[in-house]
């Protein structure tokens, strides 16, 4: 977390005896309130400056659960020009990029066109933050991949969306948030995954999002680390649906990424999908192998923020129940709870395992050559 | 296999109320004549359909009527042949899931009275659990006032997903008359269907709900401890029961983790997550969501850093296991011992 961040950082300076490393969550932001507008029609900017955003939650400005931080964010990540955490390429380059020698830096735009009632705004600041992304971001620095972003809630027009984008290598993934109108397997937000099958692009599925749902299945708690922590159980909730639903079943070659809500639920998640199918497949026939195997294949996890056990090497069991080779590198950069990439892997992991968790696997999966 | 030894304590058996009728005895004239005249029907719970293969054991399925309904069964099934010295009922029935507190209040105190007499008097193996109206905490807490006079009851019994999150601090009365008389609060799987049954929204299916309790557990277990119920309820002891147990270890990593980070939010928590589940926070044996092989268990056990954690259970008639397999693979002897009798008795005050 960034108080370690802090008595570690060194120097600013590109540091290129590094081991290269991919950032599979890094999360850029607007300088300004108004740097979407040049990609947004009039009609929407007039919009935004009388009626806002309209959210599936209450709050015109800020979250419903203050953050620990402003922004949720680095108090030492403030670039020096102005402007929030996360909102210049340069200072990225300077604090992020350079010195720890990030070979692939995964862009997941947040506060962005989903979780808006109103779906055609909701298209309209997708299609922009794409726009933005290219602008400002990967044309910029070709270490930075984008990802798409769409208005989950009406999937015909983010699936047209992905249509667009594909094949356009500015972008490696479609992004969705965990929390949505309903579970993401089910049927509304197929041509989602049918188009993302189509380009070759895995869909993340991002921790945050408000869907109109308590966070809990007892209604709303009272504190931040409440949803924070409650983030894995959102994640898990919307795996067991992608599965349960048939949505791996459906899309064999779909490739589902589960970014910054943890991956020490997973065995346990799947090893209970497993015996409850056991006793349960006639209710879900078209779910026709054991669901680990199913999420074996097609799901993989970014690290941040990585479970901390009282004895770290517990933590490999975990993985290694996982595999290795499912895991993908992450910092969650500008936000408070970075996890500084010299510090999450303890000594014992094998060069094989340690190349894979920082670099291959995430090259691998997003094609990066 | 881990041998079972006689004198055990089941920690979760399910005794089955075999129609809302069967509690006419037990409601007052007033409650008696509403029931009838506005014929009610039979309060089932969508989290355990009657015919699912969950909700009760091929061979624990009685011909006829609901699993769970019949004392002689449970007596064949579970209490001669799993030859435990106690088993706590946990019933699960409906009684939750109506809006209005007054009728949810009465269906509680004639369920309460109905086990008294259907079953705690009929064999002196079984203990209670009180089930109380959670939608007002000043009728809950009446309840198991009234109930608690009698010391067969030894639990207080909620749902996993109810009307708030269980930490919230309206809900604390409950947790100080708990404390107070020596009785553990148990929180049971199921859900009182008055939130969608995820934190994102309507599943589709049975086995989606099912899944979906680990998860309501998680929520739960983080609400208690962060609204800081074991801060002003130190001695209380909290049983999750047919929670999952092998999500523990890495949710309390992620916990400890976040804890660390922003407990300047929540400064009364001035004791680790995971001190504070070692101290007031169990978990019945069954399910146990894991692979059989003995190597993953031993190294699930070796994760939770403690032998008390764990109580034994059945959940009788539900089917979570087959023949007599409720131990997991490689367990020691020693854990036997504490999982089957020691642990319970050091988790309810009043098993004697």
């Amino acid at each position: 977390m960034n108080i370690q961040f802090r008595e570690s950082q060194e120097a600013a300076s590109p540091l290129t005896t590094k081991t290269a490393i991919a950032d599979c969550d890094i999360h850029p932001a607007r300088a300004t309130r108004t740097e979407l507008y040049p990609y947004l029609a009039k009609r929407w900017q007039h919009h935004l400056e009388v009626y806002g955003v309209h959210a599936y939650q209450g709050m015109m400005e800020g979250p419903p659960y203050p953050k620990a931080q402003p922004n949720a964010s680095r108090r030492d990540a403030y670039p020096p020009e102005g402007g929030p955490q996360g909102s210049s390429l340069s200072f990225m380059q300077q604090q992020l990029l350079d010195p720890n020698n990030v070979q692939l830096g995964v862009l997941n735009p947040l506060n962005t066109g989903q979780g808006i009632r109103n779906h055609e705004l909701s298209a309209a600041l997708c299609s922009a933050v794409n726009d933005w992304q290219i602008d400002k971001w990967t044309s910029k620095d070709k270490r930075l991949k984008a990802s798409i972003v769409v208005g989950n809630e009406d999937a015909l027009a983010a699936a047209a969306e992905i249509r667009e984008r594909a094949g356009d290598k500015n972008f490696v993934q479609v992004l969705l948030l965990s929390r949505n109108v309903e579970p993401l397997g089910q049927r509304r937000y197929w041509p989602i995954y049918q188009a993302a099958e189509e380009a070759g692009l895995p869909v993340g599925v991002h921790a945050f999002g408000f869907g109109g749902n308590p966070i809990t299945p007892s209604g709303w708690p009272s504190y931040y680390i409440e949803e924070m922590v409650g983030h894995s159980q959102c994640q898990q909730s919307a795996l067991a649906s992608l599965v349960l639903e048939g949505v791996f079943e459906r899309f064999p070659k779909l490739k589902m990424v589960m970014i910054e809500a943890g991956f020490g639920w997973a065995p346990s998640l799947a090893w209970r999908l497993d015996k409850v199918w056991q006793r349960l497949r006639s209710e879900v026939p078209h779910v026709k192998r054991p669901p680990s195997e199913y999420i074996r294949e097609q799901v993989w996890w970014t690290t941040q923020p990585m479970e901390d056990p009282e004895r770290r090497e517990d933590l490999f069991d975990v993985i290694k129940w996982i595999g290795w080779d499912r895991l993908l590198f992450a910092t969650d950069y500008p936000h408070w709870d970075y996890d500084e990439p010299s510090r999450v892997l303890p000594a014992g992991v094998s060069e094989a395992n340690r190349e894979a968790f920082y670099l291959g696997n995430a090259k691998k999966l997003y094609g990066i050559g | 296999m881990a041998s079972l030894i006689a004198g055990g304590v089941d920690c979760d058996v399910h005794p089955a109320v075999p129609h809302l009728t069967s509690l006419l005895p037990y409601l007052s004239d007033y409650w008696r004549d509403q029931v009838t005249t506005r014929g009610m029907v039979d309060l089932v719970s969508q989290s355990y359909p009657q015919n699912s293969p969950i909700t009760a054991r091929p061979d624990w399925r009685p011909a006829s009527g609901k699993p769970g309904e019949s004392l002689e069964d449970m007596q064949r099934h579970v209490l001669d042949p799993f030859q435990v010295s106690r088993a706590i009922c946990n019933p699960i029935y409906g009684v939750q899931m109506v809006f209005s507190e007054d009728l949810q209040a009465a269906f509680c105190r004639a369920l309460n009275d109905w086990l008294a007499k259907e079953w705690l008097d009929r064999d002196p193996r079984l203990r209670g659990s009180i089930v109380i109206p959670t939608q007002s905490v000043e009728k809950s807490v009446a309840e198991i006032e009234r109930c608690a006079a009698d010391r067969r009851f030894v639990q207080v019994l909620m749902l996993v997903m109810g009307d708030t999150p269980l930490g919230k601090r309206t809900l604390w009365p409950i947790y100080e008359a708990a404390e107070r008389l020596e009785l553990a609060v148990g929180i049971h799987a199921g859900s009182a269907y008055h939130n969608p049954p995820t934190a994102v929204g309507w599943g589709s299916y049975h086995i989606e709900d099912y899944v979906g309790q680990a998860q309501a557990f998680q929520t739960q277990l983080t609400s208690l401890i962060i609204e800081g119920v074991f801060v002003r309820h130190p001695r209380l002891k909290t049983v999750l029961l047919e929670s999952g147990v092998s999500w523990i270890s890495p949710y309390l990593w992620r916990l400890h983790k976040f804890w660390r980070g922003v407990r300047m939010e929540t400064p009364w928590v001035d004791r680790a997550p995971l001190e504070i589940v070692r101290s007031n926070i169990r978990f019945s044996l069954q399910p146990f969501d894991a692979p059989p092989d003995e190597a993953t268990l031993i190294r699930l056990f070796d994760h939770m850093q403690s032998d008390e954690l764990v109580l034994f259970s059945t959940d009788y008639p539900h089917w979570q296991f087959d023949g007599q397999d409720a131990l997991p693979e490689g367990l020691t002897a020693d854990l036997v011992r504490k999982i089957m009798i020691d642990n319970p008795h050091a988790t309810y005050p009043r098993l004697t």
